[in-house]
């Protein structure tokens, strides 16, 4: 695999805990790897999984959903259908060959700039490590 | 295709120093829609504005799309802007190219490629934005203020002199809060019942103050301007409402337990007032304490009350009140030391005592009527030790952060002590002394001047040695280990959330700290309000804080919800779900998963294609009043019939595949 390999990760960040958590990251100056793009959506709940099956199709090397603490969402209850919703995604990313390791849904406070820090440089590693996500791109590439 | 104009804002040097603000620019102007592009040292300076608003002008641009710092720091500035224009406020992306690119990436090159990458993704989703407009919604002229302390008075009576009805909520039986307890207020000393009983009284007897003590916030419902709280007032046992606070029912109740208000210093009865000057001055049975209510014997207070005052059927009551505002001002509680220090006696030495606890001896309305005793044998210490930090500053054992009030207490009740014993030798141990604050520095300097000892460091032990306990622990100047031996201890302790805040901050959807106290919606810029909108926050809640800073943002916050309530309406955010009906096939899947039952499926008149004939069928609708715009019922919806108005399926779709263009 080409060491020099820079992978693209999409992340769906809701906009009251994460985002803001990521934007304190900005403001603490604190350095994390260049590869993550950021959509910012109200809430983790509002994450459709077409979004997601999108990204790793037109290519996303890595998927990143995160969202307020259970119990901490803004809209009080969003992230608990984001939980259940994206523990079912993951096994089905998997049985359609996609390797888990390339989605990731994390919790992220307004104040845990550093483990927003610390998740994007983790999945940039674990991304990384995969290489490219050539499978899935092509297998359905075609269709679309 | 649609006119989409781009304008890159350097940040004076934070964005341009980290990537190159000209080449994003040129980027933007060669994507598809774009017609115009520009970069300009700060874009949310009036002459930034006015250069978008003649660049929309001249270029006849429909739709506008700004790099610069985060959407959450001045989407609102911008939109605002774009109401001076053709275009609709709504028509408009922010990319992100500060907070999350020019100050977190190192790389040059790579900063500049992620901001052309985020000016691609937010120059698509501009693309199919749609305009939208805002409705307006009336607003609930009264406040509701929830603690009843120095913050909560404060803000109440703040907001009642405005002109505004307000609630003020307080769950003990009197309100007053933690200064009421005090004895006197540093630096100026102040008697603490002096400046803070008059306030308290002015509470009772404003026109605009509605007083509910024992009671709490038992739900919340609604948003900015239109909250519904369902309150619980507890059952007291005593009618208020004839009730004269004569005080016979205390004087002949046979019950004694530890006075919460004194610190368990002193005992009180089972039908008690808070404190002598509470308020209301009404006394109130403790069903804990109280051997009618426990095991159906005694009854006196009901015999010896004049007017029939005593109902031991008295139940709970859920009353529903309407509000525009909700003030929180919880407080704090001293930390439970006792659990965390076991080296300091874990609350077995009667003399160790915290601070609190010094405020109820020192003070001529306490247990020992304000002469300084210790707790085990009625004394007056000869030596004290007062520890400071204690649970504060020590993240393995207490918080990781300063209480901020202790140093000054500590020098207070330093002064305190060598002025009402003289001849008493005062030991403060301490990690730094920290007095910022107007007077607090020379207070502490004149407190070191007239005899109090300040040494540096932690005590790591105190034990028993005969009559007095010693103070073990290291000198960090002298690089020794000191023992004092003294009668007393006091602990400055650490300022810990209001027990039960954590439930409130959730019933309310505001956001805490993992320490637990409100998160404010800007550390710097919006210190008083909390992430939810029309909820606002004053006093300890939000973390230690001393009186002056206390007062000072009640008023602030108060003036926050004033503004509020001087507006007959507002606008809502139009971002909110939308049912295309002829799509929704009435199964009902999105009513559950929405967390503010917004929305309800209705009958609507319709045609059954097979046959032609006149049907009824069940279709979604969407209450645009409580919808917040979270979105889980568009992923809920089956047929793909709701979407969400600014974040549609489509907006997220194409800033998705602009990554990969």
């Amino acid at each position: 695999m080409a060491v020099d390999f820079e992978p693209k990760i999409l992340a769906f960040c809701c906009n009251w805990c994460t985002y803001t958590g990521a934007d304190l990251a900005g403001q603490s100056r604190m350095k994390y790897p260049e590869n993550v793009r950021v959509v910012r959506v109200p809430c983790s709940g509002r994450v459709n999984p077409q979004f997601i099956l999108r990204a790793f199709r037109r290519g996303a090397d890595g998927v990143l959903v995160c969202g307020c603490h259970p119990g901490d969402c803004h809209y009080a209850t969003g992230n608990y259908f984001t939980r259940r919703r994206f523990m079912l995604m993951r096994e089905l990313l998997e049985f359609n060959g996609v390797d888990p390791g390339r989605f990731h849904a994390r919790w992220i406070s307004g104040s845990e700039a550093a483990k927003f820090r610390d998740t994007v440089s983790e999945v940039t590693r674990t991304v990384k490590a995969l290489g490219p996500n050539e499978r899935f791109q092509e297998a359905s590439g075609e269709e679309s | 295709m649609s006119k989409v104009g781009v304008f890159v804002c350097h940040c004076g040097t934070n964005i341009a120093s980290a990537l190159d603000v000209f080449k994003v620019a040129e980027a933007a102007r060669a994507l598809p829609g774009v017609a115009h592009a520009a970069e300009y040292k700060y874009m949310c300076s009036e002459p930034g504005q006015q250069l978008i608003l003649d660049a929309i002008n001249e270029h006849g641009l429909k739709r506008v799309v700004i790099a610069s710092c985060s959407p959450r720091m001045h989407e609102t500035t911008f939109r605002k802007m774009l109401k001076k224009s053709k275009i609709n406020e709504y028509l408009l992306e922010i990319a992100n190219i500060r907070e999350q690119d020019a100050w977190v990436h190192a790389d040059f090159e790579k900063a500049t490629e992620k901001a052309i990458d985020l000016v691609r993704m937010a120059v698509a989703k501009a693309l199919k934005d749609e305009p939208l407009k805002a409705q307006t919604i009336p607003i609930t002229k009264r406040a509701l203020v929830i603690g009843g302390g120095i913050a909560g008075i404060q803000a109440a009576l703040d907001i009642a002199d405005a002109g505004h009805e307000a609630v003020l909520l307080e769950r003990e039986p009197s309100i007053g809060g933690h200064m009421a307890m005090l004895d006197k207020t540093f630096p100026t000393l102040d008697c603490s019942a002096c400046i803070s009983t008059p306030k308290m009284v002015d509470v009772g007897a404003h026109p605009n103050i509605t007083l509910l003590t024992s009671a709490e916030v038992d739900a919340v419902k609604g948003y900015i301007g239109n909250f519904t709280v369902t309150i619980r007032k507890k059952a007291n046992y005593v009618n208020h409402d004839i009730c004269t606070g004569c005080g016979a029912c205390e004087q002949k109740c046979p019950v004694k337990t530890d006075s919460a208000f004194n610190r368990g210093l002193s005992k009180r009865t089972a039908i008690y007032k808070l404190f002598p000057q509470a308020v209301p001055s009404k006394p109130v049975i403790d069903a804990e304490s109280c051997l009618k209510l426990k095991n159906g014997k005694c009854g006196v207070c009901e015999k010896v009350c004049p007017l029939g005052c005593i109902d031991y059927g008295d139940e709970d009551r859920l009353v529903e009140m309407d509000f525009g505002a909700i003030i929180v001002a919880t407080g704090y509680r001293p930390a439970k030391w006792q659990r965390m220090y076991d080296e300091y006696g874990a609350g077995r030495y009667a003399d160790v005592i915290d601070g609190l606890q010094f405020e109820r001896l020192v003070n001529a309305s306490g247990p020992t009527e304000g002469h300084i005793a210790r707790p085990s044998d009625g004394k007056a210490p000869k030596t004290v030790a007062i520890i400071k930090c204690v649970g504060s500053r020590d993240p393995k054992k207490g918080h990781a952060y300063c209480s901020r009030a202790c140093c000054m207490a500590a020098a207070k009740h330093a002064h305190q002590l060598i002025d009402k014993l003289p001849g008493s030798r005062v030991f403060v141990f301490y990690i730094d002394v920290r007095t910022p604050g107007k007077g607090y520095e020379e207070f502490y300097d004149q407190t070191r001047k007239d005899g109090a000892v300040y040494v540096r460091g932690r005590v790591s032990r105190i034990y028993k040695e005969g009559d007095t306990l010693v103070c073990q622990g290291e000198d960090t100047l002298l690089g020794k280990q000191v023992r004092v031996h003294a009668d007393l201890v006091i602990l400055e302790t650490a300022m810990e959330p209001s027990p039960g805040s954590g439930a409130l901050l959730g019933l309310l959807g505001c956001a805490k700290d993992a320490d637990g106290w409100v998160t404010e919606a800007h550390p710097k810029l919006r210190p008083v309000e909390t992430q939810v909108g029309g909820v606002f926050l004053a006093g300890a809640c939000q973390g230690p804080k001393d009186i002056p800073d206390t007062v000072a943002q009640a008023s602030a916050s108060a003036a926050k919800a004033i503004g509020l309530l001087n507006k007959d309406e507002m606008e809502t955010s139009p971002m909110i779900a939308k049912i295309e009906e002829d799509k929704c096939s009435g199964c009902g899947a999105c009513g559950p998963i929405c967390p503010y039952k917004a929305i309800a499926l209705e009958k609507i008149p319709a045609r059954d294609p097979g046959t032609g004939k006149k049907i009824e069928r069940l279709v979604a609708r969407v209450n645009a009043g409580l919808c917040q715009g979270c979105g889980a019922c568009t992923v809920a919806c089956r047929t793909g019939a709701i979407d969400l108005l600014g974040f549609r399926n489509n907006q997220i779709l194409e800033e998705v595949d602009a990554l990969w263009l």
